[in-house]
């Protein structure tokens, strides 16, 4: 027989016990047969159990056999005290998917790395210095002829790969009528094989496809999208689609899970860098850079050569800004290249979710230690009522080991079965804060694979858990001192002290989840509550491109078709959208002062907008219909105070200074309110507006391939007319197509959704922190005061009134709270250090970000203090006394 | 009376031995062999040869299987496996040595 064969029999141990029993009795037989006198053949067999034991011993594995019955002991034991288990298994399975939850998430956003060849060598090229708005900054953001003299500097060290930014853009593998969306990456056509990647179909781009300027018309999709788009056709090979007034075809397949290098983003369409119109511009930063370092290779010595290399091409370049701050062009010169870690890809939502995703993972953490207090307490007040049976089976000689066994199984049992439904929650969970990650519109796609690391963490987790609350009692079990046991005079106090500081310890977490999610509800509130300036209501956004480009009386032609539409109250045409994310700026010069170093943002639109939009008209005029940029500007206060000192600038001057042209000059005809530009935190930035109707050097108008036509519709809900207006727009005039319609509601809330994830992620946690901490509190009030039914019995007895009882029964916890409490707001105010990047207008010292939490503990403490304290005080003395 | 066992595995030897020459014994016949055959001056003890028999099955040496008597009752009867053969050489020769050493030293003294 095999180990297998002894595996079996542990588990169909019954049988073989009743098999090595028939053997005995036949043997038995056989000799009373052959005339041997019973009872001493009976005396030669010795203790039968023993040797049944022994001859079972051989059979079977015996520390698994142990282990199975501990674990059905266990299971009898859980099944005893159903409604405890349950609450124990449910807050753990709570803790535990929350927490693998979040590390599914960190994972597959922070620390995978990418499916491509040796992830690890791989480092992202930035620069840190003083950016343009005179603050601290890292930008990855790289022009391509920089790269290419990078490139060829460093050649025999290290590789580097150009990456876009994945955009997503419009694509038609038909007639204009069939656009559609796609995410876009232009890669170095080296990348491929520098990756190790190999096709799925057809071929992948090598170095000869990035030779010429717009040369390559090649795509290569992603696996993921030719399943998605294609149903995995073979034939894609040689298709052509028209994207940016390019034909490209279809060139290959890449491997099943290569998703491009943003994590958050799939690309869907690999184009050759030198596609990219940017790629012969020294000053269109479009593309980030990744170093493929070989083992060996130092970092700094690299970096610095590196960035010699990049500090030499921006002094050339610099020769030709005739206008630019000295202090602008020092910081422009004085940045530090360097290399950071790209094993798990490069990408924005990396950088903007690594601290909240972090603070969310400390505060499930926390949840977690609350819910295993809970069960610790739970495992410490039942191991009290089976002290006796625990030494019993001391003192008829179970071994030590075994009883600890006995109790970690026991905890295992719960842990496991937690970590069961947990898994669950996670499996549930975690797409859903995926999907509340970005707007509707440009949804997070990120795999969230259920591999090996995710089990494993998972699996760590519940181990680790089950001795964080198994190993207490487990060591009570080590130490059980018989004789003083079975006597029933075992120290309580030493049980109850445990239990407190369990107590004080989940008070004091609980106290830290609620003041960050109190922070984070806060900073939410208040900035979802940011004058924006302007009303969003019923504004729908119209992002328009054209065949070819369209004279600015054209596009005015097709803003006055959608005027003219029922349902619509004002229509008209800009370049951009307030808060999308777009901005434009340049210094400005007074009475051709030199420029004072403060960036102006702009936005030029056609007459009517100010009114389309609600922004106020503060004093002079809107823009007439022929008035033109260059020449009318609009300002805000702010342009006013930055560049006027707050004078009235009406009917002044002054002019926009580009870095390599000469200036244009404005003569401001109106000031209007304040409004959000580019973003809800930062202060509200000066700004002009400048009329859609553009004239270039020579005094042609500019024509515009693409522009966003603003419309106020009458309808509460504009997202109904949205079709309409598509078909409107196109009919309007040939050759415009409307590629993306949003409410500016949505592109409004778009910038709070990180702190709205916050808040109700934080919250939630925070009501299951004060559930479970009440919960735990109420359980050891409760145990307390069985514990002292014979003391409450007696005081009663002797005439201690209601009050007296319960003050006694409570004082000790209240203490524990309160000291808990106070441990908490420490680790809250240390704790803000670490998210105050992600607060806003909140301050950890406001008085109501520390009562919120106080008192929702102390109302959780009453609520949760109120049943055993009832009990305690309707103790009938007689009961008692007489039951001892 | 000597038990087998004080000699450390001569037990399994004997068994083995015994079997070789007459496969499929239960184990009170087994136990009545050794008696038989060592002149009734071994005898093994019931407490030690269930044990060992089962501990010789797990290892794979002998094999057993129940067959049902006129009565009705079953019995398990034992044999050798192949292994249990290669096993039985080598215990054999082992015993040999063991022994020849010992008289070695009686002869000396």
């Amino acid at each position: 027989m095999s180990l297998w064969s002894r595996v079996v029999n542990v588990f169909r141990e019954d049988r073989l016990s009743r098999e090595i029993e028939e053997e005995f009795q036949s043997h038995l037989e056989e000799a009373i047969e052959q005339g041997r006198d019973p009872e001493e053949v009976r005396r030669a067999f010795g203790a039968a159990l023993r040797l049944r034991e022994e001859s079972r011993d051989a059979r079977l594995i015996p520390w698994l056999d142990s282990l199975r019955a501990d674990a059905i002991f266990g299971w009898r034991q859980l099944e005893k005290n159903r409604v405890a288990s349950a609450a124990a298994i449910l807050s753990l399975a709570l803790g535990i998917g929350a927490c693998t939850g979040a590390f599914r998430l960190i994972d597959a956003l922070l620390l995978r790395p990418l499916p491509v060849a040796h992830s690890e060598q791989l480092y992202a090229l930035a620069r840190q210095g003083i950016g343009p708005e005179g603050k601290p900054q890292t930008f990855d953001g790289w022009a391509y002829p920089d790269f290419q003299l990078m490139r060829a500097a460093v050649r025999d060290q290290v590789e580097l790969i150009a990456l876009s930014y994945s955009d997503r853009i419009d694509l038609t593998y038909g007639s204009d009528q069939e656009f559609e969306k796609a995410y876009r990456q232009f890669v170095s056509g080296w990348m491929f094989g520098s990756f190790g990647l190999r096709p799925a179909l057809g071929r992948l781009f090598t170095e000869s496809d990035d030779v010429k300027p717009g040369g390559h018309p090649y795509a290569v999709l992603s696996y993921d999208y030719w399943a998605r788009r294609f149903g995995k056709n073979s034939k894609v090979i040689g298709r052509t689609f028209r994207m940016d007034k390019n034909l490209y075809q279809i060139v290959g397949v890449g491997p099943e899970n290569f998703t491009g290098t943003e994590p958050g983003t799939m690309t869907d369409i690999f184009i050759p860098t030198l596609m990219h119109p940017g790629a012969v511009h020294r000053d269109w930063t479009w593309m980030r850079t990744l170093a493929r370092v070989r083992p060996g290779v130092a970092l700094e010595p690299l970096a610095a050569k590196l960035g010699s290399v990049s500090r030499a091409f921006e002094m050339e370049r610099a020769k030709g800004f005739t206008n630019m701050p000295k202090k602008e062009l020092e910081d422009l010169l004085n940045l530090k290249l360097v290399l950071l870690p790209a094993a798990a890809g490069v990408s924005d939502l990396q950088t903007d979710y690594r601290r909240p995703l972090a603070a969310l993972a400390v505060l499930v953490a926390l949840v977690l230690l609350i819910a295993c207090a809970n069960v610790a307490n739970l495992m410490t007040a039942q191991a009290a009522a089976r002290a006796r049976e625990m030494a019993l089976r001391v003192s008829i000689g179970a071994g030590r080991r075994r009883l600890v066994q006995l109790v970690l199984v026991e905890s295992a049992w719960i842990a496991f079965l937690a970590a069961a439904l947990g898994g669950v929650f996670a499996w549930w969970a975690a797409p859903l804060i995926v999907s509340m990650l970005n707007p509707p519109d440009t949804p997070v796609r990120l795999l969230l694979p259920a591999d090996w690391r995710v089990l494993g963490f998972g699996l760590i987790l519940t181990v680790g858990v089950t001795l964080l609350f198994g190993l207490a009692p487990a060591l009570r079990a080590l130490a059980i001192q018989p004789a003083s046991a079975l006597k029933g005079g075992e120290d309580p106090h030493a049980r109850r002290r445990l239990m407190h500081a369990l107590v004080g310890l989940q008070t004091a977490f609980c106290f830290l989840v609620l003041f960050v999610a109190g922070l984070f509800v806060a900073t939410f509130e208040r900035l979802s509550h940011q004058p924006t300036g302007f009303s969003a209501d019923r504004v729908l956004t119209l992002e328009t491109d054209t065949e070819s480009p369209q004279s600015p009386d054209n596009w005015e032609q097709v803003a006055e078709h959608l005027r003219a539409l029922p349902g619509v109250e004002r229509a008209v045409v800009a370049l951009s959208t307030l808060l999308a994310g777009w901005s434009w700026n340049n210094f400005i010069s007074v009475n051709g002062a030199p420029v004072n170093g403060v960036l102006a943002y702009m936005l030029s639109a056609s007459p009517g907008w100010i009114d389309a939009m609600r922004i106020p008209l503060l004093a002079g005029r809107d823009f007439g219909p022929y008035d033109t940029y260059p020449g009318s500007a609009i300002v805000n206060p702010t342009f006013a105070k930055v560049y006027f000192n707050g004078e009235n600038p009406v009917g002044k001057s002054f002019d926009v200074v580009f870095s390599e042209n000469p200036h244009l000059r404005f003569t401001v005809f109106g000031v209007v309110g304040d409004v959000r530009y580019r973003d809800m935190r930062e202060p509200i930035l000066p700004q002009a507006y400048f009329p859609f109707r553009g004239l270039d050097a020579r005094g042609a108008l500019v024509s515009r391939s693409s522009a966003v036509f603003i419309v106020r519709t009458s309808s509460p809900n504009p997202m109904a007319m949205a079709s309409i207006l598509r078909r409107e727009v196109a009919r309007a005039r040939p050759g415009f197509r409307v590629s993306n319609i949003r409410t500016q509601q949505e592109i409004n809330e778009s910038h709070t959704l990180r702190e709205r994830l916050l808040a109700r992620l934080a919250l939630f946690f925070g009501l299951v922190a004060l559930l479970l901490a009440g919960v735990g509190l109420y359980g050891v009030l409760d145990y307390s005061v069985i514990q002292r039914r014979r003391e409450i019995g007696i005081r009663m007895a002797l005439g201690a009134p209601a009050a007296h009882i319960a003050r006694q029964v409570t004082t000790e916890v209240s203490f524990t709270v309160f000291a808990g409490a106070l441990v908490g707001l420490a680790l809250g105010m240390a704790a803000t250090r670490y998210i105050e990047s992600l607060l806003y207008q909140v301050k950890a010292t406001d008085a109501s970000m520390l009562a919120v939490p106080s008192l929702a503990i102390l109302v959780a403490a009453l609520l949760a203090a109120l049943p055993p304290v009832v009990r305690a005080v309707r103790t009938d003395p007689l009961t008692v006394l007489r039951s001892e | 009376m000597p038990k087998p066992d004080s000699l450390q595995g001569s037990l399994d030897l004997l068994v083995l031995k015994v079997l070789s020459r007459q496969p499929r014994l239960h184990g009170y016949a087994l136990m009545t062999a050794i008696q038989a055959r060592s002149g009734e001056v071994l005898r093994v003890e019931e407490g030690s040869l269930y044990p060992a028999l089962h501990r010789m099955e797990e290892a794979g040496w002998i094999r057993a299987h129940w067959v049902t008597k006129d009565n009705g009752r079953r019995s398990r009867l034992y044999e050798l496996t192949p292994e249990g053969k290669k096993q039985l050489s080598a215990e054999e020769s082992r015993w040999l040595a063991v022994t020849a050493a010992v008289n070695r030293v009686l002869r000396t003294g």
